[in-house]
């Protein structure tokens, strides 16, 4: 699915990945761990480029193509999902409008037949009931006025009306309560069907126990210092990434 | 001392003779009183429009151009422009049009025949416009209403183009609506009779030797007691035009519980990226509300044009008199805006509502300018004012210069203002859900501009959606 080798990363002429290699076979689940100022977030953007992140040596293969080449909105069609740590407000564009957008977008490159209103509002509907949502903030303005909790919520909702390929989610439960990251993970879970890839930054050992990674990656200093399983996880949950440096 | 070198030049004595200058198909370049009576000469005027222009010359020969705008351009030479020309030769075919301009045509969706149309070609090849005008100049006709140009109206109606012109804008009201009260040539003129609905949009569309009226152009519209009428002004297709200054007046007269809707695209060629090329265009519009319980709406979307000065204004005279401004304003490449309104609260409560959205993208400069005025008189009035702009890149700018006096206990004002950005951060947001540069800026200038788009006619704001598009195309990366 997706195949990252020696990549070098600057963001701002400072050199912030500094030889990433990172290989996520479909249907995997991948955690990235690691203090603030690693590189996390960073791997994530320029997955999906971000204009930010300038790529100064390696490849990005995803699905056995350059990734490189594709610029944001084609990676996207191409089913690269990435939420965000903080979604940015858009005033003036309805939600709900934005969404649909976005869908019929998706199903154009994809040469799908384009959902209209109805059948579009069907399948909202369905999904907010299925993950017991409240879908006032549809007819809302794009994240315009959401509190952090509505703001996450709104991107899983996006998540579950994309269906990407491959999710990259950049700490989609942070300022979430217990039972709205158990709404998250349950919605993500649904996603995971053996095909689908998952690359999610989380701080939360709880995130880990309602989605059970196969891989625990450490970063250090824009590197990857230590791979392995879910065992590795609640190690760090004991010790603290201090312990774990070699 | 400006002034004084204009005013030598303009008094000279004009180098051509006054017959010489009747028979020439266009006027050479210059103003003089002379130039004045050979226009009204071709138009076959009656004497008083003659004194009337020649009047407005001499005010305007005393007066300065104003520079108070916030905007930046080469002086104008006034002697320098031709202030006639007969209509050009029509093209034959559509092959003779600039093909950037049909482009632009194809792009905006406008039917064939409209484009034949709209390009000038000559009459007879567009049987069905012509048709169309037929019929429903005879349905106007039987209920009374009037709709021809203003020169067909000097002929016709001279009584009421007599009691009307400049009703509303004195002929020496400012220095463009002097020049063009001198110099006119061409525009509309609409009566509607007491008691009675316009059963359709009027459109200058419509109105086909009106497409041609050049620079210089004159608008009147006199709504009678208990009628209404919804009035359509330029239309989304590109207009190019050789001359540099465009210097227009419109007039709206409100009886007692009439109403008068004047909705405007204004697409004028907006010059290159450095400024060079585009269309000046100085207006001047206003209306009264001059009978009780009467209502004058103004509707623009200004997406054309290098320089756009202009305030359509109410004069809320009678009492319960309600006036409303809904303007979009757009200036990307080199343009610039200066655009606004004035509601002069006279009658008691009176009621005006101000809606400006102004965007500015790549050197794009935009400016608001307003005033509200509450008189001793208008007792119990009210004036909601929001005006919103939104800044896309880091070289445009926008202003808002809000003015607002209130001359009684019983009035109240309220101004609001917001000024947003469409940043990196919310452009990337979109492109990472799949949605393009391009689609995403327009979705979020069409919601911005949500308020004012829904008060055009149906078909207007159609237009006016796939202009702002158009018209924002490549101002990002």
């Amino acid at each position: 699915m997706l195949n990252i080798k020696n990549l070098h990363v600057q963001i701002n002429d400072k050199e912030i990945l500094k030889g990433i290699n990172l290989n996520i076979q479909p249907g995997e689940i991948h955690v990235l761990m690691g203090i603030n100022g690693s590189g996390k977030s960073t791997l994530v953007k320029t997955i999906s480029a971000h204009y930010d992140c300038v790529v100064n040596a390696g490849s990005i293969k995803y699905k056995d193509e350059d990734l490189l080449k594709l610029n944001p909105t084609q990676r996207a069609n191409e089913g690269i999902f990435m939420s965000f740590q903080n979604p940015v407000e858009i005033p003036g564009i309805n939600n709900m409008y934005f969404l649909k957008t976005a869908l019929n977008e998706k199903r154009k490159h994809l040469q799908k037949k384009e959902l209209n209103a109805a059948s579009f509002l069907k399948l909202v509907k369905s999904k907010t009931s299925e993950f017991n949502m409240d879908d006032a903030v549809l007819k809302r303005n794009l994240n315009e006025g959401f509190s952090g909790g509505e703001k996450k919520r709104n991107e899983l909702l996006q998540l579950l009306i994309l269906e990407p390929k491959l999710l990259l989610l950049d700490e989609i439960d942070s300022g979430l309560d217990i039972d709205a990251i158990k709404t998250v993970a349950t919605g993500i879970n649904s996603l995971l069907d053996g095909k689908r890839s998952l690359l999610m930054i989380t701080h939360y050992e709880r995130m880990l126990e309602l989605i059970k990674p196969n891989f625990v990656h450490i970063l250090e200093n824009g590197k990857i210092i230590k791979t392995g399983d879910y065992s590795l996880a609640l190690k760090l949950g004991k010790t603290g990434f201090k312990d774990i440096g070699e | 001392m400006k002034n004084e070198t204009l005013h030598k030049v303009i008094s000279s004595e004009y180098k051509l003779g006054f017959e010489t200058i009747v028979n020439s198909e266009t006027f050479p370049p210059g103003l003089s009183g002379d130039v004045i009576k050979a226009i009204s000469s071709k138009k076959d005027e009656p004497k008083w429009l003659l004194d009337y222009r020649l009047k407005a010359y001499k005010k305007w020969l005393q007066m300065t151009e104003p520079k108070w705008a916030n905007l930046d351009y080469d002086t104008i030479n006034y002697q320098d422009i031709s202030y006639f020309s007969a209509p050009k030769k029509a093209p034959n075919s559509l092959d003779e049009i600039d093909p950037t301009i049909l482009s632009t045509y194809e792009k905006l969706g406008i039917p064939l025949e409209e484009q034949k149309l709209l390009a000038g070609i000559a009459v007879d090849a567009v049987f069905d416009s012509v048709s169309v005008k037929t019929t429903f100049q005879d349905e106007l006709e039987k209920l009374g209403i009037i709709f021809c140009s203003i020169s067909e109206a000097a002929q016709k109606h001279p009584e009421l183009l007599k009691k009307y012109l400049s009703y509303v804008v004195p002929s020496n009201d400012n220095f463009f609506a002097c020049l063009n009260s001198a110099v006119f040539t061409d525009g509309s003129f609409v009566y509607i009779p007491k008691n009675v609905k316009c059963p359709m949009e009027l459109s200058t569309y419509f109105r086909i030797n009106a497409l041609n009226t050049g620079q210089f152009e004159r608008t009147l519209i006199i709504a009678d007691e208990g009628s209404y009428v919804s009035y359509n002004e330029g239309c989304s297709a590109p207009m190019r035009d050789t001359s540099q200054l465009h210097a227009a007046v419109v007039e709206l007269v409100a009886l007692k519980d009439a109403q008068i809707k004047y909705s405007t695209i204004q697409n004028w060629y907006p010059g290159d990226e450095n400024g060079k090329g585009g269309i000046l265009n100085f207006v001047t519009k206003r209306g009264i509300c001059k009978g009780d319980n009467s209502k004058i709406s103004w509707t623009q979307v200004e997406t054309g044009s290098l320089l756009t000065w202009k305030y359509p204004s109410c004069i809320l005279k009678g009492d319960n008199s309600v006036g409303e401004f809904y303007s979009i304003a757009l200036s990307s490449l080199a343009q610039q805006a200066d655009t606004g309104t004035k509601m002069y609260h006279i009658g008691k409560n009176t009621k005006s509502t101000i809606v400006s959205k102004g965007i500015s993208a790549l050197k794009g400069r935009n400016a608001y300018r307003g005033l509200v005025r509450m008189a001793k008189s208008a007792s119990n009035s009210r004036n909601y004012s929001q005006c919103d702009s939104l800044l896309i890149g880091n070289a445009c700018s926008a202003y808002t210069f809000p003015h607002q006096e209130v001359r009684n206990k019983s009035s109240s004002v309220e101004h609001e203002a917001t000024t947003s950005k469409i940043s990196d951060e919310q452009l990337f947001f979109l492109n990472q859900r799949g949605i393009s540069e391009e689609n995403a800026i327009s979705m979020i200038v069409n919601g911005f501009c949500k308020e004012v788009l829904q008060e055009l006619p149906m078909e207007f704001a159609v237009e006016a959606k796939a202009l702002l598009n158009l018209s924002l195309e490549g101002c990002v990366g």
